[in-house]
């Protein structure tokens, strides 16, 4: 017999019980929901009681943060001083002092555009234009030599123009070569194909640091005698050739992608090889990389930090040039905490911004 | 007109212009790259030559066979400054695979324990790995291993206050200094009874599968493996002597004596890659995991398979066809980093290398040797991994 | 069509414009004065011979070296342009003419003079390596080091010389080699190390900057000769003197008396070895293919040696440096300049 369905209105609706909902229902459900996740959580929590608290009272309670490095070595939390007392060559390295408004209005034009780019709804061939615009106007602030602004040299700029100009333009040279690259590896030309596989295969298959070595020792022997090329310059050509070879894995990926009836479509219509690629094939597979492309950028921008080893001074490598200072040595772990915290911000806003990008694209 | 002759097929081929056939442009272009990279090569080539010629400078691996006359900090083989450069290069290589083999091994690991941590129904520890993951993603690994390396030796004590944490144990700022057995012949018997065993379980596991095949029952390999994995080496060692007398560390003069010593360079490269890798393994093994659809596990608990069966069967052999290859990558790129060695000091290949080049002043050679190296490491792991890629392969009808 | 002959069109001129470049070699004085500076390899990390400071100005004994050698070639020390580089880098950056000339603490050895095309001019600083240690260690001298684990700088001279002293002397050690000077005495005064060893001069400078300097001492044994002297690339025998004399100019001025500040009421003097020094009597400059006032630029815009080394490593800086071998031939020392005549 079942129940007849008019009895239930008799009583009220019954509140699900406390203990499932609010505060201690989440925490039921999301720490406490067996008892593996319990004491894992309390493990958890017993690691970060610990360890939390100390941090916390070292990095900001007992922390000084414009005093000198006597004042520094005298008390027992971090010593942010290292970074207030030196930014000014941590950032801008040996560029002239009375000049640095030029490398600091470069960055922010570079923020800026970064911004803009950021949303979507920009996305015009005038943004491309706008690149371009200010990709040269940073160069030629960076550079001066024109109306009255003096004339900097590429050696003196240094510090975070000098990492964001490695990544940038190394990013932006590296792109169409490594199109080129992709579209020679899919080629049917055997002796074409050959060549991309072998320098892909070979530039990946070797650390940066090789490249950067044989850029900065033996490059130079390559050259006939009297000829030379500035040290930053070489560098910059070794993380392009290295990064177009990521370039076109990544631009591979998406020719595969592109189904066959495109090409075929485009053979029926008369189009040649090139108009094939410029009007059919590349508009399509580049939008389906963009976001691998930008995970690209983000290694490039990482990996700049290794020209330390070939004694170009960027970020990292003024931040050591001040901790042999013998005033600030001994604060190393303020110094590279702040130099992570630097790179974290950078990398997490395009790490995001990629995010955002498949989700924008996957449609 | 009245002549209706048609054109002959052949007569408008000729017509084709040079530039519209394909054939003829494909044998041009080619051609023209292959020139143009021949000619730039001869021109670089011809140059180097020059400038050997007129600066002097050594040319050739003739080096391989002198006097290194510098000492290594640590090496898998005896090495003294004694030995020739190409012993000194062999202990770089050696040192190099050192740090890979076990970063690779640490990082998989530990990839795998954050990726599944990720997908835990723990809030806290979901989020503790997120955070892992992403910070230290984003954190370049030079910077990473200076910061380990600063960590090491800043607050490590000196060896005589070591830290003692178990009978035989030491760590200071030399590093981890561990008791070993004493070296006896029975550890020869030992080892060759592991492998025998190692024989022996590959056999008895075609034999089970064979048998599951004809008759449906199942035989229990892997308990059967451990048992005899750890029974064999220790009758070997009981059949030896059972030797019991250890090599325990002892602080004599500036350091420790006797034991095995894990430097403090060796520990923050190692470290400082392992953390670093394994954020990006975790990634990868999560999107792994996720990629297997739910309704398989259920299906597979619908034919009555217990939850270790289903992981082993069903989950792992397909999460593992999404894994694979991009964790050889990451791999390849452990590797690869290893070169930074050369900055926090551990002797790896490049370090080795450099200080090669310094001495004789053959940078080509060295550089080229470094490529080589890596190149060859490079190589070989794709080339394994593709054979073992192919191997978990599902085999679509 | 058009889009194919552009390629060709452009990978041929790429061609083209690699292929001539061969042709613009010169002398290193008519290139240095066309470029307007002189580019001097440096150190970069060497507190005292070339490292840049809080305000990225160079300072340094090697340094100063390069501004004589741009003050005699264009008058002013200002038109100079550093390079910082690392050890491996030093001697390419000569060869391949990146660098003018390389100031940067180099030991002349036979090896580096022959095989790797190098000259080395007049030495601008007399070292030795010698060993640091913690004074709580309780050694007294270097045969005591037997075990010791040695911090030492990769690629020099210095990790050949001490892999020499512990063969010869039949002991045991364990190197760590740091590329960078600055992260080697970190590594040394957080106690990784036993000892530190270097040029005494480095290590004088290193026990300076350490948390307590007199924690440490540096043993007596000197295990070699380094002599540290600027070097340019074989074979442009014009420029090798240029920079030779730009070194001896500063040790002749202190044999003279000739400092910065009276180096003006010097031109007055009416000795014969003053006036040609300080070109009132012409001949050396043109000599040289320089203007006749080179050393009179040099003492005044740089200093003579005695005040290069007193500003950059002496007593009184942070490195506590005595003249000993680096004094005057006449105050028992090894600087002996020949005669500007």
């Amino acid at each position: 017999m079942t129940p007849h369905p008019t009895a239930t209105p008799a009583y009220p609706d019954i509140k699900p019980p406390v203990t499932s909902i609010g505060l201690i229902g989440w925490i039921r459900a999301n720490l406490f929901n067996s008892w593996f996740n319990s004491i894992l959580t309390l493990l958890v929590l017993a690691g970060l009681f610990k360890t939390v608290p100390p941090m916390v009272k070292w990095a900001f309670i007992d922390s000084l943060w414009t005093s000198t490095s006597a004042e520094c070595h005298a008390d027992g939390g971090a010593c942010w001083s290292i970074i207030t007392a030196n930014i000014r060559f941590i950032l801008f390295g040996f560029y002239p002092p009375d000049q640095q408004w030029r490398p600091l209005s470069a960055m922010i034009l570079l923020v800026v555009m970064l911004l803009i780019t950021r949303n979507r709804r920009w996305w015009h061939r005038a943004l491309a234009w706008a690149w371009v615009a200010a990709l040269t106007a940073m160069w030629l602030l960076m550079r001066g030599g024109f109306i009255g602004l003096q004339f900097v040299e590429s050696t003196q700029w240094g510090g975070m123009p000098l990492t964001l100009i490695l990544a940038i333009f190394g990013l932006t040279a590296a792109y169409p070569l490594g199109v080129v690259l992709a579209l020679g590896r899919q080629s049917r030309m055997p002796a074409i194909k050959s060549l991309c596989v072998i320098y892909i295969e070979l530039i990946r298959g070797v650390p940066l640091i090789s490249l950067l070595f044989m850029s900065s020792v033996i490059f130079p022997l390559f050259l006939p005698e009297g000829i030379t090329v500035n040290k930053i310059i070489r560098a910059q050509a070794a993380i392009i050739l290295f990064t177009a070879a990521y370039i076109a894995e990544v631009v591979r990926g998406g020719l595969q992608a592109i189904p066959k009836g495109q090409f075929e479509a485009a053979d029926s219509l008369g189009l040649n090889y090139f108009q094939t690629m410029r009007l059919v094939v590349l508009p399509q597979a580049l939008k389906i990389v963009i976001p691998p492309t930008v995970s690209i950028l983000i290694s490039a921008f990482k990996d700049t930090s290794l020209v330390v080893i070939i004694a170009l001074y960027d970020i990292l490598k003024t931040t050591q040039s001040t901790l042999s200072n013998p005033k600030w040595m001994g604060f190393s772990t303020e110094a590279y905490i702040f130099l992570a915290a630097v790179y974290f911000l950078c990398c997490f806003f395009m790490s995001n911004w990629s995010r955002q990008l498949e989700k924008d694209l996957s449609t | 007109m009245d002549q209706q002759t048609p054109t002959t097929p052949t007569e408008p081929q000729e017509k084709i212009s040079f530039w519209h056939d394909p054939d003829r442009l494909a044998i041009f272009y080619q051609a023209l790259a292959l020139t143009i990279v021949v000619l730039v090569g001869y021109y670089l080539f011809s140059n180097t030559l020059t400038n050997l010629e007129r600066q002097n400078i050594a040319t050739g691996f003739g080096f391989f066979g002198k006097e290194a006359a510098f000492e290594i900090g640590e090496s898998l083989i005896s090495y003294s400054a004694a030995d020739t450069y190409f012993r000194a290069l062999a202990v770089g290589v050696l040192n190099t695979l050192k740090v890979a083999f076990a970063g690779i091994i640490l990082t998989v690991i530990l990839g795998t324990f954050v990726g599944i941590a990720r997908l835990s129904s723990n809030w806290l520890v979901s989020r503790l790995a997120a955070v892992y993951t992403e910070v230290l993603q984003d954190i370049p690994v030079l910077l990473q291993l200076f910061f380990w390396y600063a960590i090491f030796y800043e607050v490590l004590p000196s060896p005589r206050q070591a830290l003692n944490p178990v009978a035989g144990v030491f760590m200071s700022n030399r590093g981890l200094v561990v008791g070993v057995p004493e070296t006896h012949p029975a550890h020869a018997w030992m080892l060759a009874a592991f492998a025998a065993g190692c024989l022996a379980v590959w056999l008895l596991r075609r034999w089970a599968v064979h048998r599951q095949e004809e008759t449906g029952r199942i035989f229990p390999v892997f308990w059967s493996a451990v048992a005899i994995l750890l029974v064999l080496p220790a009758l070997a060692w009981v059949a030896g002597g059972a030797p019991t007398a250890m090599n325990v560390p002892e602080l004599q003069g500036f350091n420790f004596e006797g034991g095995i010593n894990i430097s403090p360079e060796f520990s923050a490269l190692l470290l400082g890659l392992v953390l670093y890798t394994a954020a990006f393994v975790a990634e990868i093994v999560r999107a792994g995991i996720q990629s297997v659809s739910h309704g398989q596990t259920e299906a597979a608990m619908s034919l009555g398979l217990r939850p270790g069966k289903v992981l082993q069967l069903v989950i792992l052999p397909q999460a593992l066809r999404v894994i694979i290859p991009p964790l050889t990558s990451q791999m390849l790129n452990l590797t690869k980093n290893s070169s930074l060695a050369v900055a926090i000091g551990y002797p790896d290949f490049v370090s080795v290398a450099n200080t090669t080049i310094n001495q004789t002043g053959q940078a080509i050679e060295g550089i080229a040797l470094i490529m080589a190296v890596y190149l060859f490491f490079s190589l070989t792991t794709s080339v394994f991994m593709n054979w073992y890629n192919k191997k978990v392969k599902l085999v679509e009808r | 069509m058009k889009g194919r002959i552009t390629v060709l069109a452009v990978a041929l001129l790429a061609v083209c414009m690699l292929l001539p470049a061969g042709l613009f070699a010169g002398e290193t004085l008519d290139a240095v004065k066309k470029k307007g500076v002189v580019t001097v390899g440096v150190n970069g990390g060497l507190f005292g011979f070339g490292q840049p400071d809080e305000t990225g100005e160079w300072k340094g004994l090697d340094v100063d070296t390069g501004r004589a050698i741009a003050t005699a070639v264009f008058g002013d020390p200002t038109k100079v342009k550093f390079v910082p580089l690392t050890a491996v880098q030093r001697f390419t950056a000569l060869q391949s003419g990146e660098i003018d000339v390389l100031c940067r603490n180099a030991t002349r050895t036979l090896t580096r003079d022959t095989q790797l095309g190098l000259n080395f001019v007049t030495v601008n600083y007399y070292d030795g390596q010698a060993f640091m240690v913690a004074k709580k260690l309780g050694v007294k001298s270097a045969k005591e080091l037997s075990g010791a684990t040695v911090c030492v700088l990769p690629g020099t001279t210095t990790e050949q010389n001490a892999a020499d002293f512990f063969r010869t002397n039949d002991m045991k050690w364990k190197p760590v080699v740091i590329e960078q000077t600055a992260e080697l005495a970190k590594t040394f005064f957080a106690g990784r190390c036993d000892c530190l060893t270097s040029d005494a001069s480095q290590l004088a400078g290193t026990r300076a900057v350490a948390p307590n300097p007199a924690d440490y001492i540096i043993l007596p044994e000197v295990i070699s000769k380094e002599p540290l002297a600027p070097a340019v690339r074989h074979g442009d025998d014009q420029w090798r003197d240029i920079v030779d004399y730009a070194v001896l100019a500063m040790i002749n001025a202190e044999e003279l008396g000739i400092t910065s500040a009276n180096v003006d009421e010097m031109l007055k003097s009416g000795n014969p070895v003053i006036q040609r020094f300080l070109g009132v009597t012409e001949g050396n400059g043109a000599a040289l293919g320089l203007d006749e006032k080179f050393a009179y630029n040099i003492v005044k815009q740089v200093g003579n040696y005695g005040e290069v080394f007193e500003r950059n490593v002496g007593v009184n800086t942070p490195l506590g440096l005595e003249r000993g071998l680096n004094a005057l031939w006449t105050d028992g020392g090894l600087m002996y300049s020949p005669p500007f005549k």
